[in-house]
């Protein structure tokens, strides 16, 4: 167990230097940050100084050194946009879009596995046609388009629920359902899939064969035996949201989480606020990468950790 | 003797035939059998046609405005004409021949995404699976880091820093997708590389490109088929969602993402110039579903004998209600 832990945040910290890298190669050697960041207008003077205050004038090797002591005191310096640390803004931003993923992910969860369920007990039946059908229909739609749909039918046909902004708990609402929908589809899919595989099993024909009631057959047994994959799934759902894919749903809803200001700060080319935002959205898939780990274990404990 | 002599010609020609006829024609025949498969193939194929001929079949250029016209309703409106069939956009462009043109964009993405990442990830899987120890430790270990990557944003952030274009694109996204090929043919060539046949290759002395191209690649065909089709959705749909954000396809150039990003904007008013690109996504996106679900199907031979044994039964079954018919009727 310590070795896996040991091996475990090793292969993190491998992780969230190769992003802090690319980060750096691509926002200092590829373009020129000087020129992105200040107006077209900017004198040379202007320019040398800028260069001076954000430490470029130096060789890129010291430059690195410095950004990689500034990252270890988590301290990429003052946005540019905000005319504050960073730092402070992905704070302040971060626990919106964790709060917006676990609402929309936990809605999919408590749809999708009672809808998978129904499904795998009559593979072929109706309700399975309608909820494969339902389920690919749902992973075909775009994410922003639905998101777009749901303004239109329900902000402005209806007129029930805000649009925009994250004002009062109703403002949740149609956000976290885009953010839910194709995160339900694909889980009703794999519910119904390994579903179907462990219903198949002895032991599910044992248990009927002695009269276990059918509730307790299907909720806890076979779900919980079912259940390493699915958790896998809703371990990546979480991932992706935080890995950015949060952008699309909050750009459509102008909800106030990290990938509406990663956006942000990419149109208004406020580099030292990316960097700051890819460098914890790397951190967040390693800990819950790491954290899936050990749910698994705690599901299934055949597993044996390497 | 002329009998046998023909008999024996319609033989040899037959054989002579080439197998992949053969192949088509059954996977035809299967095709019948599963609606939505069918369904899928069939829409498929159309958005393909309709990609390639669009100059000829588009009733205007995607670029040409007419001012006089814009923002002009669907032809089934009192206002509509049959000149703009579905509508304009706020300056004046024709609604179905940018959507038509902007099937071109997806689909070549998609396409060219799915080469690049397939061709790499399948190159890394084989020489993962095959040479081992150092070689698959560390393309393994690769795999394992880049998969952690947040990979979206940093795609955002290449875009945004080195500029956004079709090529561009297609290299971002396929940089961030080839992960799952290599790990799927790492773990199919791991299951094949002990069969007998290779080893039978080892033991003539082919040489290792040749067993892993040669040998064990064309027995991955069907596994990897499936995966291309599912990537290729996840693809449109990535593409779709960068032109949304303004970081993928640039105008003047045309793409359903943007089409809908630049929509939003006219969405209360003009609730076609939304609706329509989005509807090419869907539409697009599910067509490839379906006939990825059905590929997955009939590469399953468990799932292939249970339905070939639901169509017989099926098949049986109207043949016993015909005959009853008949001899109800007969008397």
């Amino acid at each position: 167990m310590g070795r896996f832990i040991y091996r475990r945040l090793i292969h993190g910290l491998i992780v969230i230097m190769g992003v802090t890298i690319i980060v750096f190669v691509v926002t200092r050697m590829v373009g020129d940050p000087v020129q992105v960041m200040l107006p077209l207008e900017s004198t040379p003077a202007q320019r040398a100084a800028f260069e001076k205050k954000l430490g470029l004038d130096r060789p890129i090797h010291i430059q690195f050194a410095e950004f990689m002591t500034r990252i270890v005191r988590l301290d990429f310096g003052e946005s540019l946009w905000q005319k504050r640390p960073a730092m402070d803004i992905v704070f302040e931003k971060l626990p919106m879009t964790m709060l917006l993923t676990a609402v929309g992910i936990g809605f999919a969860c408590v749809v999708a596995v009672p809808l998978g369920i129904i499904a795998a007990l009559r593979p072929g039946g109706v309700a399975d046609r309608i909820t494969v059908f339902g389920s690919l229909l749902g992973l075909s739609v775009p994410q922003f388009w639905l998101g777009l749909l749901f303004i239109v039918l329900f902000a402005v046909q209806f007129k029930i629920l805000p649009t925009s902004g994250a004002a009062t708990p109703s403002h949740i609402i149609l956000p976290a359902l885009t953010m839910g929908l194709p995160t339900l589809a694909r889980l009703v899919m794999l519910v119904r899939s390994s579903m179907i595989d462990e219903l198949n099993q002895q032991y599910v024909k044992t248990s009927f064969a002695k009269g276990l009631p059918f509730v307790r057959v299907v909720g806890l047994h076979a779900l919980r035996n079912a259940g390493l994959p699915i958790m896998t799934l809703v371990g990546w759902e979480v991932i992706r949201s935080l890995a950015g894919y949060s952008v699309v749903v909050e750009t459509v809803f102008a909800w106030p989480g990290i990938g509406l200001t990663a956006i942000q700060a990419i149109e208004r080319d406020d580099l030292i606020l990316i960097q700051a935002i890819v460098f914890t959205a790397a951190v967040c898939v390693v800990v819950i990468n790491i954290l899936m780990d050990f749910i698994y274990k705690l599901i299934d404990p055949r597993l044996k950790l390497t | 003797m002329n009998q046998t002599h023909t008999d024996a010609l319609a033989k040899a020609l037959a054989q002579n035939r080439y197998a992949w006829v053969d192949h088509l024609l059954e996977l035809g025949r299967e095709l019948k059998r599963d609606k939505a498969g069918l369904i899928g193939v069939i829409l498929f194929t159309a958005l393909v046609l309709m990609a390639m001929l669009a100059p000829y079949i588009a009733p205007h250029d995607p670029t040409d405005q007419d001012l006089t016209a814009r923002l002009a309703p669907p032809v089934w409106y009192e206002k509509g004409t049959w000149k703009h069939i579905l509508g304009t956009d706020h300056l004046g462009r024709d609604v179905l021949s940018r959507t038509i043109h902007g099937a071109r964009v997806s689909l070549w993405v998609g396409t060219a995404v799915v080469l690049c990442a397939g061709g790499f990830g399948v190159v890394m899987g084989l020489m993962a699976g095959y040479l081992g120890g150092r070689t698959d430790a560390f393309i393994m270990r690769w795999i394992d880091t880049q998969v952690a990557f947040p990979g979206l944003l940093l795609a955002l952030i290449i875009l945004a820093v080195i500029g956004a274009s079709l090529t561009t694109v297609v290299v971002v996204l396929a940089l961030n997708g080839w992960m799952v090929f290599g790990r799927m043919t790492r773990s199919a060539v791991l299951s094949i590389r002990q069969s007998p046949y290779v080893e039978a290759a080892e033991v003539v002395g082919c040489r290792w490109p040749r067993i892993l191209f040669r040998h064990i690649l064309p027995n991955l065909t069907s596994p990897l088929l499936t995966l291309s089709i599912l990537e290729f959705a996840r693809i449109v749909l990535a593409e779709a969602a960068l032109s949304f954000l303004g970081l993928g396809i640039q105008p003047p150039a045309t793409s359903w993402g943007l089409d809908v990003a630049m929509g939003k904007n006219y969405m209360f008013m003009a609730w076609w110039l939304v609706t329509i690109p989005g509807c090419a996504i869907a539409l697009t996106v599910l067509a490839i579903n379906l006939v990825a679900s059905w590929l997955r199907l009939i590469s399953d031979p468990q799932e292939r004998e249970k339905q070939y044994a639901r169509h017989m039964a099926a098949a049986m079954r109207k043949k016993m209600h015909d005959r009853i018919e008949k001899e109800q009727s007969a008397p």
